[in-house]
């Protein structure tokens, strides 16, 4: 009851405060309409080629839009001390933690929509397994919000949390098979896509919208959550010890 | 047994370092249930560092910590229910409102919608908040900040409260209504952890006070047994210019019923078992070319005791307070 209480009020707040601010909200449309658009121009194709293009933008919508996010939520509320707050509470740290990520996991999901929405509207989406979709989406936005949980407690500075994040974006964009498949890329940057979760979550979205995917479900479904806990369990550890130090 | 007459707050051999420094260097103290214990020193003493180890912001590198008789040593959270944290600096969020910032801590409590409504609109009365209750608090001088955070401190009725220099840094009408505030939790039975720079500030709201310098408690007593020894004395305090230090042997062979310090530039502190004459003293000072401002007669506080324990001068907090402002 307690826990509920504090839970709800801190994905109030974060929610008033930050995802429904009017920056946010056009970035979450612009952001995906960019990639769309940038695909589409440089593959020259028409709009046939939407089905194959919607998982790797659905992935990298989620991808931006919730790593971004938790720079503020947490490194920012670290750095002016409200977050102090939070650490006072007689809740446990897990529960505190996943208020403060819900927000960007909500934020996450949404943002996986708008391409969809928008390919809704110019290609024939009715073979989407959505039964698929949905858990994958879910996933996803779950997965980069922990890796983006990972980054902001393991920084200080807002920019640092803003930097490191790009380590891992723009690598991930090209790693995990969200435009260029796995198997085209060169023998020694194999082993590091399968390190990342996205390759997982970006399996899954190819196999929902179009049906070619590399791995079975049940492997990627598994191996995406397993990222999940890992990722949330890392993040725990790292507050324990570097901001209850 | 009956947690009742166990301590509130129990520390016992606590040690934080960091890096090369010991900011706490082995700390043992009990506060007792429904007592306003005070925990005094100068700038960069520990005083912070006891307390975020104390309500679960720091780890402490050696020692136990019971809070009502919670063992919350590795686990911090196991008492945080029963605690409530004003911190030196105001940490509530600047882009909310006064009333939506009381709102939410009282939320992180688990109070119910309808309870924190109505509590966070009695303590804005209280502090005389009321007409910024919708204001942003980024736009919030700085005593409506620090009195904003003391009301979020005290919104879910903690039983054990920790202030960290309430009064430093706002005005002295601010101060006062602060100082007036935790005499009256005091009076409701709230047991009360005081960290302070102002001696006067401990003096007047403490039972117990504990002198901290370097890390380490110095010494600490009911307040009425420190100023004990000082009662039978009699104190005269010259402000005056241009006697030199070295002057005070002079002084002391002139008059020998009297001890002399200087407690900081231009002060001379008389202490005497009998009334102090003054007229004596000063003919002597400006015989030897020095220009004496003023003598008075002072009551016995708790600077003498804080000087005679610490052998620091009383220079170093009055230093603060010209930086804090809120001098009592
Ligand atoms: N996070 C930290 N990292 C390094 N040193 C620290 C840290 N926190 C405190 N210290 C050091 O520990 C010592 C005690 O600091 P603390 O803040 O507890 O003092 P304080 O008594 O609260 O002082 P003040 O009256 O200025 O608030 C100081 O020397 C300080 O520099
Ligand atoms: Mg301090």
């Amino acid at each position: 009851m307690r826990c509920g209480t504090a839970f709800w009020n801190i994905l109030a707040k974060d929610m008033r405060s930050y995802y429904l601010k009017p920056p946010n909200i056009s970035w979450g449309i612009m952001f995906p309409l960019a990639w769309t658009a940038m695909f589409f121009i440089k593959s020259g194709s028409g709009l046939g080629s939407i089905p194959t293009l919607l998982p790797g933008v659905v992935a990298v919508s989620i991808l931006f839009g919730t790593t971004s996010m938790l720079a503020v939520t947490v490194t920012f509320e670290k750095k002016s001390r409200s977050f102090e707050r939070l650490l006072l509470a007689p809740i446990p740290l897990w529960v505190l933690m996943l208020a403060k990520t819900s927000g960007a996991i909500l934020f996450g999901v949404a943002n996986a929509f708008v391409p969809v929405v928008m390919a809704i509207f110019l290609a024939d989406l009715s073979r989407i397994q959505w039964g698929l979709f949905l858990p994958a989406v879910f996933l996803i936005a779950l997965a980069s919000t922990f890796l983006g949980l990972f980054i902001a407690v393991a920084v200080s500075e807002v920019f640092e949390a803003q930097t490191f994040s790009n380590f891992f974006r723009f690598p991930m964009v090209f790693l995990c098979g969200l435009f260029f498949p796995i198997d085209k890329l060169p023998l020694f940057l194999k082993p590091v896509s399968y390190a990342l979760p996205l390759t997982y979550g970006a399996d899954l979205l190819h196999g929902a919208v179009h049906g070619r995917h590399a791995l079975p479900y049940s492997l990627d479904l598994f191996l995406l959550a397993g990222f999940c806990v890992l990722l949330f369990a890392l993040s725990l550890r790292n507050i324990r010890r570097r901001w209850i130090a | 047994m009956n947690r009742q007459h166990e301590p509130a707050i129990e520390a016992r051999g606590l040690v934080k370092r960091f890096g090369e420094v010991e900011a706490v260097a082995g700390v043992d103290f009990e506060v007792l249930p429904g007592e306003l214990f005070g925990f005094l020193g100068p700038n960069g003493a520990g005083k912070t560092t006891t307390i975020n180890m104390l309500t679960g912001l720091a780890r402490p590198d050696a020692g136990a910590i019971r809070i009502a008789g919670i063992d919350c040593t590795r686990n911090p959270k196991a008492a945080q229910h029963l605690i409530g944290v004003v911190p030196d600096e105001s940490n509530l969020y600047p882009e909310l409102s006064g009333f939506e910032n009381l709102c939410f801590c009282a939320a992180l409590y688990g109070m119910g919608r309808a309870e924190r409504e109505d509590r966070a609109q009695k303590l804005l009365a209280d502090f005389a908040l009321t007409p910024a209750a919708k204001r942003k608090f980024a736009g919030y001088s700085k005593g409506m900040k620090r009195k904003l955070t003391i009301a979020a401190g005290i919104i879910h009725r903690p039983r054990i409260l920790f202030l960290d220099e309430p009064t430093t840094g706002i005005d002295v009408a601010s101060a006062r209504q602060v100082r007036q505030l935790i005499a009256e939790l005091h009076r409701s039975g709230t047991t009360i952890f005081l960290t302070t720079h102002y001696i006067e500030e401990a003096q007047r709201l403490c039972e117990r006070i504990a002198f901290i310098v370097n890390g380490r408690i110095v010494r600490q007593d009911w307040v009425k047994n420190l100023l004990q020894p000082l009662e039978a004395k009699h104190l005269l305090q010259i402000s005056c210019h241009g006697f030199p230090r070295e002057g005070l042997e002079a002084l002391a062979q002139a008059f020998p019923h009297y001890a002399f310090s200087s407690p900081g530039e231009g002060l001379i502190r008389v202490e005497g078992n009998d009334p102090v004459g003054v007229g004596p003293l000063v003919r002597f000072l400006e015989e030897r070319g020095a220009e004496v401002s003023e003598a008075r007669r002072m009551r016995p506080s708790l600077e003498e005791v804080f000087i005679a324990i610490t052998g620091l001068e009383v220079d170093i907090l009055h230093k603060e307070k010209e930086k804090g402002g809120g001098r009592p």
